[in-house]
């Protein structure tokens, strides 16, 4: 059973005083379970944070099904989400997606078997003058990437 | 030639931090307004002439004055939720010079007596979202933000809410209901936010790019501010350069600037022995224009319009001939169908449906019928919906099928791209 860290029940008890009403915590909850869960919400993830937190089920699953930001299942240890809209899909991101699927053998939004990686799709990520844009876990972004570089980073991350 | 009235300094590294700031003057126009009438600044900002900078280029003094008496608190939100496709300046501005906009929307909550206001960022800036909450604990540290600023007995208090991945909450009543903890799906308008808004209060929704301008019309006042720009467009525009571009970036103009000169001066032209094909002019949901529509264009709203497409966020995407449109049109498809939020049933049936047919032609299982099924499904998208993302689907789907009609006819029939080389799914499958 998932249960935050004393830090992490610090900071969203600050969350549930920071907004006028208390539900608006419900979004930077999710980011910080998330981050003490492998990067994922689980069923148990949303049912401890209704306990801690006192709002509904519902509430915190209508927030967590409709945004992308929050895994429904789990993902690897580095997720690398590659942006292939419009100006990268021009910059060649496409090709990077299918090569890192290729390389990692894996499907994309899979789990790879050692559990180190996913690879995911994403919408513009407002970088496109330096595309084509990675953004690994919710980190900084990574540009101008190549295949070249994507293997580097690869051998980097394993 | 660029005229650098918001990013004049944004080459300097020390614009990002608050002394770096107020040494290139920084907070001085806050010291202004404090000293001038609210009123006094909704008539200027109104005088200006200023529109959104978020997409629909709604007068913003005129928004402003939508705002009804009747005692209730008010809220501001800056839009940073930038997520319509080739748009990044409001990433910069946020990443450069985060006081600005603070400065500005310090001013604007000013302006509108209202003492609380937050700035919704889309979650993926997670490095624009640090600067920012940097930048505010500076601001208030140094009395420009909390209670009683520099004595004037104004009191404001400014927060950052962080976005999850969702493009719908770039829409303000989208956005409004994120921010209250709920998801984002938009509302149907009337009651406009100004007179219901957040937790149901007047709120004023305003673009990042929008509110800073607002401390360069205080600074220099509405006449020197209108001196740049068009009668109908006044003032300068941040337009975000992508694609066949030598030189892709961000880069400031007067409204009305020539596009032909925006792609070959600032954008240093087309890469070597490409021809220009066409341009999306206003982010993807812009109607494209032709290469030779593009060379006539003025970047203001009333040229735009009167070509039949639009300003929109100011992103400007360049095609040249090595591209395919069918394969560009699916991309941009893929990206309304997976972002509508579906409460709508000719937006969510309408955007699959056209992804579906747009996928099947690309995979070279197109149908002769296909292309004018593409025109009248979009078609029939329009003004029919709680919000524009319809129309955002439907626009470049009519634009692109209609003026590139040949490519779209030749793909369905010969099961591959006009353009050799150019279709992804062609090529990779
Ligand atoms: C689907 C959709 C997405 C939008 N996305 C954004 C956005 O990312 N940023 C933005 O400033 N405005 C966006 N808008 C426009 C906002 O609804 C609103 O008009 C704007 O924030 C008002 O600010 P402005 O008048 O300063 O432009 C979007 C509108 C729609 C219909
Ligand atoms: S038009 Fe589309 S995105 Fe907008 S409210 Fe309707 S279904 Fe949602
Ligand atoms: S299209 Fe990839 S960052 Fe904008």
């Amino acid at each position: 059973m998932f249960k935050l860290s004393k830090d992490g029940l610090e900071k969203i008890k600050k969350e549930l005083t920071r907004y006028e009403t208390r539900r608006s915590a419900i979004l930077p909850a999710l980011y910080i379970a998330q981050s003490e869960n492998d990067g994922w919400i689980s069923p148990d993830v949303v049912m401890h944070l209704s306990e801690v937190m006192e709002i509904p089920i519902s509430h915190i699953s209508e927030v967590l099904t409709f945004y992308t930001m929050y895994n429904k299942k789990p993902v690897g240890k580095h997720h690398i989400q590659v942006c292939t809209n419009v100006a990268c899909c021009m910059a060649g991101s496409r090709e990077i997606v299918k090569h890192l699927c290729t390389t990692l053998n894996i499907h994309e939004d899979e789990l790879s078997a050692d559990k180190k990686f996913t690879v995911t799709r994403v919408e513009c990520l407002g970088s496109c003058n330096t595309g084509p844009v990675v953004q690994i876990n919710h980190d900084d972004y990574i540009e101008n990437m190549s295949i070249e570089k994507m293997d580097k980073l690869l051998k980097e991350l394993q | 030639m660029e005229v650098k009235l918001l990013t004049e300094h944004y080459d300097k590294d020390e614009f990002q931090g608050i002394s770096g700031y107020k040494k290139l003057g920084g907070y001085e126009v806050l010291k202004k307004a404090l000293k001038m009438k609210p009123e006094e600044i909704v008539a200027e900002v109104k005088a200006a002439g200023l529109r959104g900078r978020g997409g629909a280029g709604f007068p913003t003094g005129m928004k402003w004055t939508f705002l009804p008496n009747n005692g209730q608190p008010r809220y501001l939100l800056c839009n940073a939720d930038e997520g319509e496709p080739c748009t990044f300046k409001d990433r910069m501005m946020m990443e450069r010079a985060p006081h600005q906009m603070i400065e500005g929307m310090i001013i604007s909550a000013y302006g509108i007596q209202s003492k609380k206001s937050y700035v919704y960022i889309r979650g993926e800036y997670t490095y624009a979202a640090r600067v920012l909450e940097n930048a505010i604990k500076e601001a208030y540290q140094a009395g420009y933000l909390g209670e009683n600023i520099l004595g004037s007995g104004f009191t404001h208090h400014l927060d950052v809410y962080r976005g999850a991945g969702a493009y719908i909450c770039g829409e303000e009543t989208g956005m409004i209901s994120s921010l209250e903890g709920k998801k984002g799906q938009p509302k149907l308008k009337p009651p406009f936010p100004a007179v219901s808004g957040y937790l149901e209060k007047p709120t004023i929704v305003n673009n990042v790019e929008t509110l800073a301008a607002v401390k360069y019309i205080i600074r220099d006042g509405a006449a020197a501010y209108k001196k740049h720009g068009t009668e109908k467009s006044p003032g300068t525009k941040l337009f975000s350069l992508s694609g066949d571009i030598r030189k892709p970036g961000n880069y400031e103009v007067p409204l009305g600037y020539p596009l032909k000169d925006l792609i070959n001066n600032e954008g240093g032209g087309l890469k070597q022995g490409r021809s220009l094909k066409a341009v999306i002019p206003g982010g993807t949901s812009a109607p494209v224009l032709t290469a030779e529509e593009a060379m006539k264009a003025t970047m203001d709203y009333e040229c735009l319009a009167q070509m039949g497409t639009m300003l929109g966020s100011g992103a400007i995407t360049v095609i040249d001939d090595s591209r395919c449109m069918v394969d560009l049109l699916g991309v941009i498809l893929h990206f309304y169908h997976h972002e509508s939020c579906g409460q709508c049933t000719p937006c969510r049936e309408g955007t699959g449906w056209i992804d579906k047919v747009l996928n099947s032609i690309i995979h070279g299982r197109g149908r002769q019928q296909d292309v004018d099924l593409l025109d009248q499904v979009a078609k029939n998208m329009m003004g029919r919906t709680i919000c524009a993302l319809a129309d955002a689907a439907a626009l470049p789907t009519i634009s692109f099928v209609n003026k590139f009609r040949d490519e779209f006819e030749y793909y369905i029939r010969e099961g591959r791209s006009k353009v050799k080389g150019s279709s992804y799914a062609e090529m990779h499958h």
